[in-house]
């Protein structure tokens, strides 16, 4: 497009006294009045209380899902932070807890029981049926491979020594007190957790 | 919606109209750091992401414990290590650092786009981004060196002192989520009491300089510090010991924006005027001849 320098100079001093006009106040006046405040983004989301799923400390934390679970919507987790009611951590948490809304929506993160055949190289997603019935069968077979009743000297002692089991720290006393009962019932003996029940 | 704490305009940038001054009452907040209780483990920095829905570029190691090195648009707040060493003595200081909300905020009084900032009753300084138009005065205006400018949007970002949550009765997501009460959140005159508390306590354990970082500089600040040092605080990765706004935001923005609109409004009314008294300025047929044959044209 060719300009003529009349046209440039007409341009150029239109967008000036423009510019001017609004220094001077003329114009977008109830534009600056309406400065707004930011809303609150959980106003009615679902409150969740949780443990954080990450140290021995098992902080309370609160997860807020989109939505109020009605029939229709789906839940969705948008926000977690500290439970101020939970007598551990009164609200408060560390960065990795701070940040366990990532841990949730990771791309990463293990969502169903993995299988990894003998020889292969790769987990294959398994059915839950699928992976406790293995658990299962491997435990059996190797507790009556190496359950041990008495010891060298004649004590009947009951240990199944060659399987451990690891359990969650986010567990109630009740469930602890069942996880440690049915362990211990089958004779093993190195359960841990980072809770130590 | 309804908010449960005032959040009343008390300043807004680049504006000519006075906010309504009337309900002046509401409480005054502020966000206490003390530094000496701080462990440097930024659950204050993942709280902050995770509330203001900021996502951090996976950085590269700077050879120091500071991520990301400095504030940036999506890191609001940053945990900044120092290694002061005193004789045989090593001290690890490590400051929270980000937007103060000075009480005269020089941000907001460089800022040129009307209702970009905005200073609420409560004392937080807020940037409204929509009104933004990035010309980065406000990082100019800062005394600490806080807003960061967007490559993304052109829109500058900085700490809001969680203002949503505040406008609700909550503490900011930092304030809440430290596990050593290191920060600490609420009325500013609970804050400046529970500060001298924590001196007294820091001067009984061989800190003789403990003291508050509230800079009168600024008018004094909405988020304040306890320092073990409180007579270096340029020591903490180089907090201003006497921080003020440059006198240069106060000269263009003050002295010369008044006597500067007055030449514009002079130059049009002159314009508009000589316009109808002389009329346009027009060639004589003489001048023209003469041009033409300067140019060694023929006469037209």
């Amino acid at each position: 497009m060719a300009v003529t320098r009349r046209q440039f100079m007409k341009v150029s001093a239109a967008g000036l006294a423009a510019s001017s006009v609004g220094a001077l106040g003329f114009t977008g006046a109830g534009d600056a009045l309406a400065a707004g405040v930011r809303p609150y983004k959980l106003e009615r989301a679902t409150e969740t209380r949780n443990t954080c799923p990450y140290c021995s400390v098992s902080c309370g934390v609160i997860v807020y899902s989109l939505g109020d679970k009605s029939k229709n919507a789906k839940a969705s987790v948008i926000h977690i932070e500290g439970d101020p009611d939970h007598p551990v951590s009164r609200g408060t948490l560390c960065p990795r807890g701070a940040a366990s809304l990532d841990y949730v929506h990771s791309p990463l993160r293990l969502k169903y029981p993995m299988h990894r055949k003998a020889g292969s190289d790769k987990f294959e997603r398994v059915t839950w049926d699928f992976a406790l019935e293995r658990i299962v069968t491997l435990m059996k077979e190797d507790r009556d491979k190496n359950f041990v009743a008495k010891n060298r000297d004649g004590v009947t002692v009951n240990r199944w020594l060659t399987t451990g089991f690891f359990a969650t720290s986010a567990q109630t006393n009740e469930a602890g007190y069942l996880t440690y009962k049915l362990m211990r019932g089958l004779g093993m003996v190195a359960i841990e957790t980072q809770a130590r029940i | 919606m309804a908010t449960l704490q005032s959040l009343d305009i008390r300043r807004r940038s680049a504006s000519t109209e006075a906010p309504p001054q009337v309900r002046q009452g509401s409480l005054e907040v502020a966000k206490l750091i003390d530094v000496s209780k701080c462990i440097g483990c930024k659950a204050c920095q993942a709280a902050c992401l995770a509330w203001n829905d900021l996502v951090e570029p996976v950085g590269t190691f700077e050879g120091s414990y500071d991520n990301p090195p400095d504030l940036t648009p999506t890191s609001w707040t940053v945990m900044k290590f120092t290694e002061y060493e005193k004789g045989d003595d090593l001290e690890w200081l490590i400051r929270k650092d980000g937007c103060m909300h000075c009480d005269d905020p020089g941000c907001l009084k460089a800022c040129p786009a009307p209702g970009a900032i905005v200073q609420y009753t409560n004392g937080i300084v807020d940037f409204v981004s929509e009104n933004c138009i990035g010309c980065g005065y406000c990082v100019k205006g800062c005394p600490f060196n806080v807003p960061r400018i967007s490559k993304v949007d052109r829109k500058a970002y900085k700490c809001t002192l969680c203002v949503d949550r505040v406008a609700v009765g909550q503490a900011p997501a930092c304030a809440k989520a430290c596990p050593t009460q290191a920060i600490y959140f609420g009325s500013k005159d609970d804050m400046i009491d529970h500060a001298e508390k924590r001196i007294i306590d820091l001067k009984s354990r061989g800190f003789a300089k403990a003291g508050l970082y509230d800079p009168p500089g600024v008018g004094g600040t909405h988020v304040m510090y306890v320092l073990h040092h409180a007579d270096q605080p340029s020591l903490y990765a180089g907090l201003p010991d006497d921080p003020r706004i440059s006198p240069m935001v106060g000269f263009w923005k003050g002295v010369m924006k008044p006597i500067s609109l007055a030449a514009i409004a002079f130059a049009g009314v002159f314009g508009f005027l000589h316009y109808v008294t002389k009329g346009p300025n027009e060639v004589s047929e003489s001048d023209q001849r003469k041009g033409d044959d300067l140019a060694g044209r023929k006469g037209t």
